[in-house]
């Protein structure tokens, strides 16, 4: 039996998970238009490499990456381009995020993209190279491009390759379909990544509450000691990257470093099955597995979802609404995003797409904080979040920052117990933007200081240069005038004698 | 309690002259404060404090006759840094809290007459006679100089644009800021 | 279904669900807990403990909301908090129960007005509101505080009648020394200040059984630890309390006493003597885990219970006073920033004191 470790806090929200989790993945109808943002990922934007007017293949690079943390962007669906813009970006701010439009014809020509004949037969860093080329980026949500996870897992010599398949999030239900209905096929990217990561052991973290997923992931890694399907308990935010190094290796990853400073390398189920697509049937990400649920919901249902789909066609294929959302979401409701509309499109860290009702929100008037330190129990990290919040309220970040702010993985545990219902991430989250906001600003004053210094230096060096031209031209013209002067004593010296001479003759 | 009053008053003169002797031989030599204030403002001599520069200002401040939120281009932080250094509490509200913005060119009526390129402080704008100019938006303090000697107005302010970078959540909602509700 | 209506309006960051909202908010349930206990008060100490219940808690409540009002918050919403009738329900368990009406007033005034609201309302104070009115009247009027009557339970012999009983309350007794009696920590303290031993003091005084039922003279709270016991395992088993402050009071208030017990019996009060009497079960289970102040940690809460405890013994067993609940309780609030300043979970990837972990390996990347 595999030992499992403890995490701490957490919580245990209703899990919401039966309308999807029950019905198989069903594939989304093409939408008449697709956007596809070119920064969906961590790092660099990628650059548009098409024209509008241009027809592209199904697969087919429209933007390249950009230097060495950014990620490829591929075309969704065959059609034509028909503008390359700046578009509301599926975040809650709602700005603009530069987009390429296409409008599908419906063909689904496919762009030829070569296969390895044996993927596990090649080098190591070919595979990362195969990962980054296809548009891989993390699948859970935070979109880190998955080929520079897989580098550093083979340079600091990672021996365990952590899958997630966690999915703690309430409503979703993409990655517990996925490995039900697509096993063998994530199974077979995990074994190609623990190849590319250089890892002995690849371990698959999934909660218990999703026994057929455990099944049918044990039945496809069966007989094959390097890959183990473990089961983890059920308890919010056990997805969370850190709880889940810690829940299967016990050791937690120092603050502010990466998992691979402890030999792990850590990807989502989602990552595991791109990468199958990429390097056994030539598929870029193009496309990915989407819950669309929600109490305002008609028909929740899981979707294979081409990227750049506007969620509203999504929730127009499952019926549309029942209830008016309250709001809508992407991803969980606990770590979900606020979405500014229903226009923005589906992006590749996109899990699930959620439609709250107010009742599921249950938002209450803010009441007094009374100290009871719920969130303190909450927390998985061992902040104190009531310590925090209070000194935000008195504008004091950087006191909130020394109580451990940046260490916040902003997972909700504390607002969701939080019986005076204050929204502690909210507090958090503004707070963190005040504290880089402050850094910026802080650098931006004494860049102009030195600005300032050199055009100070300049104006006087300038000014010495010009005072010493001047000096010259001082003293050229004082020797002009004293070699004047001295040729006119001389011719006076000269007339004088000359007089003398012709006096005394 | 004759004991008692020369007991108290030894004591008291004793304790007394250590504490003076103390406090010359192990005075601490701190950075004079005009210094410690002069280093931290921008030195883009834009005068927007009212002074003809950032050393007349520092001195001002350290007197105690310009305030700590004197400095527009710095800002809340630089407020709140000067409100240290000076042991004063500060009034945020006092703080301009709208961002003063850049400069910004409008080609179609520059006429290249370099005249802001003398008066910029930060050698933000480039340019040659007869040439459109342009500014560096990273290098522009938002001093407004160029903007009241250009003498086509084909200079002006524009707030800093948002970009999904640079975008920062607001307060929650419901909460005001508590500097605030004590003006 | 109409379309959601998403622009224009503020994002909100997650959470976007909370946990489902219990009926009884934590502040009712312990309105509750405490509720067998008053009503058994009532019971034992007859209509003039009533009639000073509900002049305290008029008393705190009303204070509590002129003091919104004044302060232009809404008035209803903060009232309806319940924080204000518990102040007013601790106090006047902690009162004795034939004290005269004004000292409820001024009791719950002082409570209310100047241990919470001054400093900014619920949450905000620093000191517990119920034990800041118990001191103040304790210093204040020493004499009223300490008329302990004996239990006369209700249509009893000796109880007093409705009418008597507002006679006691708003008239005041006319002979105060006919039916008062001394605690048994009032006697114990006096026997041995007098240079006597505590035995003969106690021995007829005292039975154990009495002492957890309530037959004896006390304050009102005082009187029963078994029902304030069973109402403080209702709010532990309900998650509203932890189980850290009263085991760390009662545990901390056992361990001195045994210890010392046993090295002078004739000096030190019995352990179960000291569990049983005064208002301690009281304030281990619901003055000390008041949340906001007590700790925010639970090794700090065990931190704070201690001290109480520890408190309560030293001011029982050597203070000027008999009982030293409010005492210690208001010194170790005093105590709670420094604690919560101190004692602090480790932070996930950091060492204690805030440095990140040493993997052991450099330059891993």
């Amino acid at each position: 039996m595999f030992r499992l470790f403890g995490i701490r806090g957490g919580v245990h929200p209703e899990e919401h998970k039966h309308p999807t989790a029950s019905r198989p993945i069903e594939t989304l109808p093409l939408p008449e238009r697709l956007c596809v943002p070119l920064a969906q990922h961590i790092g660099a934007p990628a650059e548009a490499v098409v024209k509008i007017g241009q027809r592209v293949l199904r697969g087919q690079l429209i933007g390249s990456g950009q230097g060495r943390v950014s990620a490829p962007v591929h075309a969704p669906a065959s059609g034509k381009v028909v503008a390359v813009d700046d578009l509301p970006a599926p975040h809650p701010s709602g700005l603009p995020v530069l987009s390429v439009v296409i409008e599908p014809d419906g063909a689904q020509d496919d762009a030829d993209h070569p296969v390895p004949s044996d993927p596990l037969a090649m080098a190591p860093e070919a595979i990362a190279d195969f990962v980054s080329r296809a548009g891989i980026v993390g699948l859970g949500g935070a979109a880190f491009p998955s080929a520079v996870k897989l580098n550093l897992g083979l340079s600091g010599g990672a021996h365990t390759l952590i899958i997630n398949g966690g999915e703690c999030e309430p409503y979703l239900t993409c990655d517990d379909r996925l490995m039900r209905e697509r096993a063998e096929a994530v199974i077979d990217g995990v074994r190609i990544m623990r190849h590319a990561s250089g890892a002995e052991v690849a371990l698959i973290g999934i909660e218990d509450n999703k026994p057929s997923a455990i099944e049918a992931m044990r039945q496809a890694a069966a007989g094959d000691d390097a890959v183990q399907v473990v089961a983890v308990p059920t308890r919010y935010p056990m997805g969370s990257e850190k709880q889940m190094v810690q829940a299967l290796t016990g050791r937690e990853i120092p603050a502010g470093k990466l998992s691979a400073q402890l030999g792990v390398v850590l990807h989502n189920v989602g990552t595991a099955y791109a990468v199958h697509r990429a390097l056994r049937q030539g598929r870029p990400l193009v496309s990915r597995i989407v819950t669309v649920g929600g109490g305002a919901v008609r028909e929740p249902r899981n979707f294979e979802v081409p990227i750049g789909t506007p969620l509203k066609a999504l929730f127009d294929a499952c019926g549309g609404f029942a209830e008016t959302p309250d709001r809508v979401l992407m991803g969980g409701p606990m770590m979900g995003q606020w979405m500014p509309s229903l226009e923005v499109p589906v992006v590749k860290g996109t899990s699930g797409v959620i439609a709250l009702t107010a009742a599921e929100v249950r938002k209450h008037p803010v009441q007094p904080c009374i100290r009871c330190s719920r969130c303190v129990e909450a927390c998985p990290v061992g902040l104190l979040p009531l310590e925090m919040a209070s000194r935000i309220r008195k504008s004091d970040y950087d006191a909130a920052g020394k109580l451990g702010l940046t260490d916040c993985i902003a997972c909700g545990s504390c607002s969701w117990v939080c019986p005076s219902n204050i929204p502690l991430v909210h507090f958090f989250n503004f707070a963190k933007g005040e504290l880089v906001a402050r850094r910026a600003a802080e650098e931006r004053t004494s860049g102009l200081r030195e600005l300032a210094e050199k055009r100070q230096v300049r104006l006087e060096k300038e000014a010495r240069i010009k005072a010493e031209k001047a000096a010259q031209r001082k003293r050229e013209r004082q020797a002009r005038a004293e070699a004047k002067a001295a040729a006119e004593r001389e011719a006076k010296k000269q007339a004088r004698e000359e007089q003398k001479q012709e006096e005394e003759a | 309690m004759y004991a008692a009053i020369i007991v108290l008053t030894v004591m008291g003169a004793g304790l007394g002259l250590g504490l003076g002797y103390a406090a010359r031989v192990f005075r601490v030599e701190a950075d004079p404060i005009v210094e410690r204030i002069a280093a931290k403002l921008p030195g883009s001599q834009c005068g927007q404090c009212g002074y003809p520069g950032c050393a007349p200002a520092a001195e001002a401040i350290a007197k105690g006759e310009a305030a700590v939120t004197c400095c527009p281009p710095g800002g809340l932080v630089l407020a709140e840094q000067l409100a240290e250094i000076m042991g004063v509490e500060l009034d945020r509200s006092a703080v301009r809290d709208a961002d003063p913005g850049i400069a910004w060119v409008e080609e179609s009526i520059c006429i290249g007459c370099v005249k802001c390129l003398r008066v910029c402080p930060t050698d933000a704008i480039v340019g040659a006679p007869k040439m459109i100019h342009a500014v560096l938006p990273e290098a522009c303090s938002g001093c407004t100089k160029c903007i009241d000697i250009c003498p086509t107005e084909a200079l002006r302010m524009r707030p800093i644009e948002v970009t999904l970078r640079t975008w920062r959540w607001h307060r929650p909602e419901g909460e005001t800021r508590p500097e605030a509700a004590h003006v | 279904m109409s379309a959601p209506r998403l622009e224009g309006r503020p994002p909100q960051a997650g959470p976007h669900t909370h946990a489902p909202r219990p009926r009884l908010g934590d502040m009712a349930l312990v309105n509750i807990a405490l509720l067998p206990a008053a009503l058994w008060a009532v019971y034992l100490f007859g209509w003039p403990a009533l009639n000073l219940l509900l002049v305290t808690l008029a008393t705190a409540l009303l204070a509590e909301a002129a003091s919104l009002w004044l302060a232009g918050k809404p008035v209803r919403p903060h009232l309806s908090d319940g924080s204000a009738l518990l102040t007013g329900l601790i106090l006047a368990l902690s009162l004795p129960p034939w004290a005269p009406w004004w000292i409820g007033v001024v009791g719950g005034l002082f409570a209310v007005v100047v241990g919470k609201q001054i400093f900014g309302g619920l949450g905000q104070n620093i000191f517990n509101p119920a034990m800041l009115g118990r001191t103040a009247l304790l210093v204040s009027f020493p004499l009223e505080m300490t008329a302990w009557v004996t239990p006369r339970p209700l249509f009893t012999e000796h109880a007093p009648s409705f009418v008597e009983g507002l006679r006691i309350t708003f008239v005041g007794l006319p002979d105060l020394d006919a039916v008062t009696s001394a605690t048994l920590l009032d006697t114990a303290k006096t026997a041995v200040d007098q240079g006597g031993t505590i035995h003969g003091a106690t021995g007829e005084l005292f039975a154990g059984i009495h002492a957890f039922t309530g037959l004896t003279g006390g304050s009102m709270g005082e009187t029963s630890a078994l029902l304030l016991a069973l109402g403080g395992l209702f709010l532990i088993w309900r998650g509203v309390i932890g189980w850290q402050v009263p085991a760390a009071v009662l545990g901390a208030v056992a361990l001195l006493a045994t210890v010392f017990h046993l090295i002078d019996p004739d000096r030190y009060l019995h352990a179960g003597h000291h569990l049983l009497s005064g208002a301690l079960v009281l304030c281990a289970f619901f003055i000390a885990t008041d949340p906001v102040t007590s700790p925010a940690t639970r090794l700090g809460r065990i931190l704070f219970g201690v001290g109480v405890g520890v408190l309560v013994w030293v001011i029982r067993t050597f203070g000027g006073y008999p009982d030293g609940n409010a005492f210690a309780i208001l010194l170790m609030n005093a105590l709670v920033p420094l604690i919560d300043h101190y004692v602090r979970p480790r932070i996930y990837g950091r060492d204690r004191r805030g440095a990140p972990l040493d993997t052991g390996k450099e330059g891993g990347r």
